[in-house]
């Protein structure tokens, strides 16, 4: 953390964008100029500077967004609730549908329904994500009207729920406002559908692989052997045990949407993480360029934890 | 002793003309070709070198030949009932209860993601209306009878946490907790250390004799197989060479036979060279 802490630090200042002129314009005078330069404590040897931004990180303070001029704490406590709420939906899309595709791809290896988890399997690697945001709200919100538009929420329900958590569907059920939440979630789930479907992808392709690793082990015929279904055999036998490797696998891919996807996010007016980092590195946002940054490395990190944990949950020959 | 080729009252399996190819891009592979054998309530025993179409043997007669392979026979009778013409659902509902196999490695065969105990009462209930309670303390019993002393610990153990000769009792186990008739032992000693053999084949030997079972007993090892089975049939490239009384191994007349008993080494007689086997191209004809 220390690491991802200082490396994010220098690349922000060695970076050949100069940050004073973010806050002051083009046209600033150089005493005002001058004045920016000191407040933001750019006079100062950089490993001065660092030491001072890794005191107010313990202090929680990433520090003012230029763009926002706000807090960049404030700011992300804002997106990441966002992102969080795309990449979990998304995630649980990838994985509710991966899982089942991979398990019957592996189990007809080289027959149709393997082809056709194949070239669904294609279509989510490859189809670009822009492509097919636009594609699905040409079709499901403009001509179907199925879903929500871009942006979380409608404007109807615009600032009806106040924000606790910051996840909205949450916020929206636990002060009992349904209609903003069934409205919040009609809005969720396209962009949710097209991380989706790349989450599924890949864990469909992961899952084939290891199910078929599974299915050619003894202890597999060994539970034909005793007679059980190739149902039980398939799923209780052979998926439990393919499941270990795959919780690796579903925990890499959720962490990767966590990052916060900025094409989904731009396309469907997302307020998420990604498109906030983006915005900001764009204007020479620093504080806020280094402060998500920051935020996506410790998620890394949480989400790597939180899978080993699993993981060894999962697998008795790790206890 | 019983004589060869005629097991006393109706045979358990009946086997005539046994095949199983597989069919692959480059040709089709003929593991088995044309094996006849009936068992009864005895200890019989397959031996062959690797490759020789003893485990597709029980395989084939489990159904258990995975795909692209095809099974054909002009008979398989199992009690009476045509093997053959059975569906897929009834063929599985055989398998466990009737006829069952404990394989080679306990390492490789025990799911090592649940519990041993686990393992052995679901063998139980796939076939017996049984509650949860009423199927572990069969488990239990069970595992007594293959003679592990704590059996209560060693319910709750994972496959990693016992031993090979333990395993393979747990193997053992499970694989006749439903109470079948036929076991198929497919080198269930090959993987353990010489020690631990002899006292998983004795508890294997106890169990198929005070419950009346017909065991085939695949093997690579003549010396075993010649002390443990009742008869011998002796196969190469798919097909049996010739059958005999496990006692008459000693005075076998065909020459493949004789080849392998000449391949052993024996500590009182030692040989400076071992000889090697001759095969001859005209047995497989």
């Amino acid at each position: 953390m220390f690491g991802l802490l200082l490396v994010t630090f220098l690349i922000a200042r060695v970076i050949p964008i100069d940050p004073v002129l973010a806050v002051v314009g083009d046209n600033a005078r150089p005493d005002v100029y001058e004045k920016a330069r000191l407040d933001l404590g750019l006079d100062k040897p950089l490993w001065q500077q660092f030491v001072i931004y890794i005191g107010k990180v313990f202090t929680g303070n990433l520090g003012t967004s230029v763009l926002t001029a706000q807090a960049v704490t404030e700011d992300i406590k804002r997106v990441f609730p966002a992102t969080l709420e795309l990449a979990t939906l998304g995630t649980m899309i990838g994985v509710s549908l991966g899982i089942p595709l991979g398990v019957l791809a592996a189990v007809y290896q080289g027959r149709w329904p393997d082809q056709v988890a194949r070239v669904i399997g294609l279509f989510g690697y490859s189809i670009p994500v822009f492509w097919l945001g636009l594609m699905g709200l040409l079709l499901f919100y403009a001509k179907l009207g199925w879903v929500g538009g871009p942006g979380r929420i409608g404007v109807a329900w615009q600032d009806f729920v106040t924000p606790v958590t910051g996840v909205l569907l949450i916020d929206a059920a636990m002060q009992g406002e349904w209609e903003a939440f069934w409205d919040g979630f009609s809005h969720l789930i396209l962009p949710s559908a097209v991380l989706g479907l790349y989450s599924l992808a890949y864990v469909s392709r992961m899952t084939r692989s290891f199910m078929i690793t599974e299915l050619q082990q003894q202890y597999v015929i060994a539970a034909r052997v005793k007679g059980m279904s190739e149902a039980r055999v398939i799923w209780r036998h052979a998926l439990r045990n393919a499941f270990v490797p795959l919780v690796t696998v579903i925990a890499l891919s959720y962490a990767h949407l966590l990052e916060g996807s900025v094409l989904t996010e731009t396309i469907f007016a997302w307020p998420g993480l990604g498109r906030y980092i983006t915005n900001a590195l764009l204007n020479a946002d620093m504080n806020a360029v280094l402060g998500g940054t920051l935020v996506i490395g410790a998620v890394f990190i949480g989400v790597n934890l939180f899978s080993d944990i699993l993981g060894r949950l999962v697998d008795p020959r790790t206890r | 002793m019983r004589a060869p080729d005629t097991p006393l009252e109706q045979p358990l399996l009946e086997l005539d003309n046994l095949r199983v190819n597989f069919h692959t891009p480059t040709g089709i592979v003929r593991a088995v070709r044309g094996l006849s054998f009936s068992l009864g309530r005895e200890r019989l025993g397959i031996v062959g070198e690797s490759g020789s179409g003893k485990s597709m043997t029980g395989r084939a007669i489990l159904d258990l030949i995975p795909y692209p392979g095809e099974v054909l026979a002009d008979r398989m009778v199992y009690r009476g009932q045509d093997l053959l013409t059975m569906d897929k659902r009834s063929r599985r509902k055989l398998r466990g209860r009737h006829i069952s196999m404990v394989m080679q490695d306990p390492k490789y065969s025990l799911n090592p993601v649940h519990t041993v105990g686990e393992q052995i009462a679901e063998a139980y209930r796939v076939h017996h209306k049984a509650s949860s309670r009423e199927a572990r303390e069969r488990s239990l019993t069970m595992l007594e009878a293959v003679q592990i002393r704590e059996p209560a610990r060693v319910y709750e153990l994972y496959p990693h946490e016992v031993s090979g000769g333990m395993g393979q009792r747990v193997m053992i186990a499970m694989m006749l907790i439903a109470e079948p008739d036929i076991l198929i032992a497919d080198e269930p000693t090959s993987a353990l250390d010489v020690t631990v053999q002899l006292q998983v084949l004795k508890i294997l030997d106890d169990l198929v004799t005070s419950r009346g079972m017909g065991l085939i007993f695949i093997s690579h090892d003549l010396h075993l197989v010649k002390s443990f089975c009742d008869r011998v049939i002796v196969m190469y490239g798919g097909k049996a060479m010739e059958t005999l009384a496990a006692g008459e191994l000693e005075q076998a007349q065909h020459p493949y036979t004789r080849g392998l008993l000449g391949c052993l080494p024996d500590l009182d007689h030692p040989k400076a060279t071992l000889a090697t086997l001759n095969r001859d191209p005209a047995w497989l004809a």
